[in-house]
């Protein structure tokens, strides 16, 4: 896998606060077609890390890749323009809007010809096609009304479409944040299948997440991150759980070897 | 999926919590709703089915009480005619509130355009149709500085249009002297000024050019809200404007544009006043902007933003009209049209948070 060019890398990423070195010369690497989980202890500099790769952030030095190409982003619109859908702990959905009107909130599709062109008439009906498309192919129609009210949905089922959302409109690499962190045991299985789906439908995923079983469930590799860099990258078949939780504790160090 | 051949545990204590929440799968399935349960997706699907109820209710209501009088299109259209001010700057009040704002200075920016039109038409003997034409435009820039103030300096809507409610009306009476053009006077030289009050006759029912352009705005709205990526992207800003700027929408954009169609929508309510009362007269509507508020709420639109519809304000509209009316016919003191519409407030309130209360 070390051999292919990776999706999205980063490295000697440095990101200080004041006094405070949040990324500390950290590297970073995603390759196609897997789940790459993030942990870290609170305050290992994670959200840093995924923020400088999402556009929310920008590092002091450093250098972030896309399939080998450097980038810069300024804002998260411009990662997002480049292919990197960050599904944010908050959702970032419109509650009193449907599905539908969500899955393509702020880049709507306009009816062809005339209407679409002077009135700006919006193509609802091939937007609710799509987007029962979409939710289909991810094994989400148990949804009934694609108009139906998020807020009307439960947990899982708003992750399943901020999820849909991140892996439609030709995303090349989706990011969670603790996806699975306000739902419940049947909703979080769910959402990890969901996982699964995206990562098998060839879009990379990265993962942060604190759930130990729910990281070791998905993940292909798991990057430790400790003291502001990567601590080790681990797979789930060499190492146990309480190995990742000394790396990331401090108590083992270790080679990168997995990597 | 490769399995981790380190942690059997896990899957055990997946395995025995999923069959404790088994129990509970059951809340996903089709259940039993109660009769108020049922009432309540309805109202949180349809929001002015409530208000609508309430309009035919009174309708109704009022036939019984005072007879056919109250019933005949002459009336009707009478009430038509009453609402069509607020029912204007009710659409300008409905698209701030639903970005969770408020606009307390729709009735200053309304008197402000009119002293413009009939002073530039009147003592400048502008053309009408320029006269006009900068009066909606004041009514536009009165709105860019309200838009202004609360984006870029980030002011609470609250606080900008409270200040702007008093500059807006200290200008209109500086700009008119406190003086009053006369009807007479617009009438020699300017009638196009009036022409929204140009009324004509169908079924016995009197329509003005001005009510019929009211309800047109209304359609205009409409369109713009629900058929529009602009429209979308109004409802998501108030709904969560966190969100929506997370999902791409630049929502001060968005709130910017609001505020500016606002004060143009408040230009046109301008051109109506004078086409009703036929006069210019800064003195007259400046408090307007309470009972636009009144419509906005007794249509259903939450004053917590994102949720609501252009036409419940039309409803809203035509409740305190077919109320007031209808308590004047049913020879009741004014007092108490007040307390009653003060009641509606209070109800469609309650109503409208008990409906917010979001999944059934």
């Amino acid at each position: 896998m070390s051999n292919a060019t990776p999706v999205l890398s980063a490295k000697g990423l440095v990101k200080r606060f004041g006094r405070v070195t949040a990324l500390d010369e950290t590297d970073f690497e995603l390759y196609p077609g897997e789940v790459l989980a993030v942990i870290g202890d609170n305050g290992a500099g994670k959200s840093s890390l995924i923020k400088a790769l999402s556009g929310a952030l920008t590092p002091d030095a450093g250098e972030i890749r896309m399939n080998g190409e450097p980038v810069s982003f300024s804002s998260p619109m411009q990662a997002r323009e480049a292919g990197i859908e960050t599904v944010y702990q908050t959702l970032a959905v419109s509650p009193a809007l449907g599905i539908s009107d969500n899955l393509f909130l702020g880049r709507e599709l306009r009816k062809p010809g005339i209407l679409g062109s002077v009135f700006r008439m919006l193509d609802k009906a091939e937007m609710r096609r799509q987007a029962t498309q979409q939710l289909s192919d991810l094994g989400l129609l148990t949804i009934q009304n694609i108009n139906q009210a998020v807020e009307t949905l439960s947990g899982g089922q708003r992750q399943g479409v901020a999820v849909a959302r991140s892996a439609a409109f030709g995303s090349k690499v989706v990011i969670l944040d603790e996806p699975t962190a306000a739902l419940g045991v049947k909703e979080s299985r769910r959402v990890l299948n969901l996982i699964k789906d995206v990562r098998d439908r060839g879009l990379p995923v990265v993962l942060i997440s604190h759930n130990m079983p729910h990281v070791f469930e998905v993940a292909d590799r798991i990057h430790v991150h400790r003291l502001g860099k990567r601590a080790a990258v681990i797979r789930p078949d060499t190492h146990t759980m309480s190995d990742a939780v000394a790396i990331m504790t401090g108590a083992v160090e270790v080679e990168s070897d997995a990597a | 999926m490769t399995q981790s051949k380190s942690n059997p545990s896990v899957s055990d204590h997946e395995r025995i919590a999923e069959s404790v929440s088994g129990t509970l799968a059951k809340r996903n399935e089709p259940e039993v709703q109660t009769g108020l349960q049922r009432l309540h997706r309805f109202f949180h699907a349809n929001p002015t089915a409530a208000p609508a109820i309430v309009l035919l209710a009174a309708i109704a209501a009022f036939t019984m009480i005072v007879g056919e009088r109250f019933l005949a299109p002459f009336n009707l259209s009478l009430v038509l005619q009453q609402v069509t001010i607020i029912g204007t700057l009710g659409i300008a009040q409905t698209l701030i509130i639903l970005t969770m704002g408020i606009d307390l200075s729709v009735g200053a920016i309304m008197v402000l355009s009119t002293v413009v039109m009939g002073r530039m038409a009147v003592e400048f003997g502008l053309p009408p149709a320029l006269a006009v034409t900068l009066g909606l435009g004041m009514g536009a820039l009165c709105g860019a500085i309200n838009g202004a103030l609360v984006t870029k300096v980030k002011l609470p809507p609250f606080i900008v249009t409270l200040g702007t409610w008093n500059i807006f009306f200290a200008l209109n009476l500086w700009y008119s002297k406190s003086e009053t053009i006369r009807s007479q006077d617009i009438e020699a030289t300017a009638p196009l000024l009036q022409w929204m009050g140009t009324s004509f006759e169908v079924f016995g029912a009197r329509l003005t050019y001005g009510s019929l352009l009211m309800l047109a705005l209304f359609g205009l709205v409409w369109y713009a809200l629900n058929w529009t990526a602009w429209g979308r992207h109004v409802y998501a800003t108030g709904d969560d404007k966190d969100a929506a700027e997370l999902a791409g929408i630049r929502t001060q954009r968005v709130l910017m544009s609001i505020y500016v169609v606002a004060g143009l929508v408040c230009g046109v309510a301008a051109w109506l006043m004078i086409g009703r009362i036929g006069s210019v007269s800064p003195q007259v509507g400046f408090m307007s902007n309470l009972d636009s508020i009144t419509a906005v709420v007794i249509g259903g639109t939450s004053l917590f933003g994102g949720r609501g519809s252009i036409f419940g304000t039309l409803i809203g509209a035509l409740i305190v009209g077919i109320f007031r009316n209808g308590l004047a016919l049913a020879g009741v003191d004014v007092l108490w049209q007040e307390f009653t519409v003060g009641l509606l407030i209070i109800v469609a309130v309650a109503i409208d948070q008990w409906i917010r209360r979001a999944s059934a």
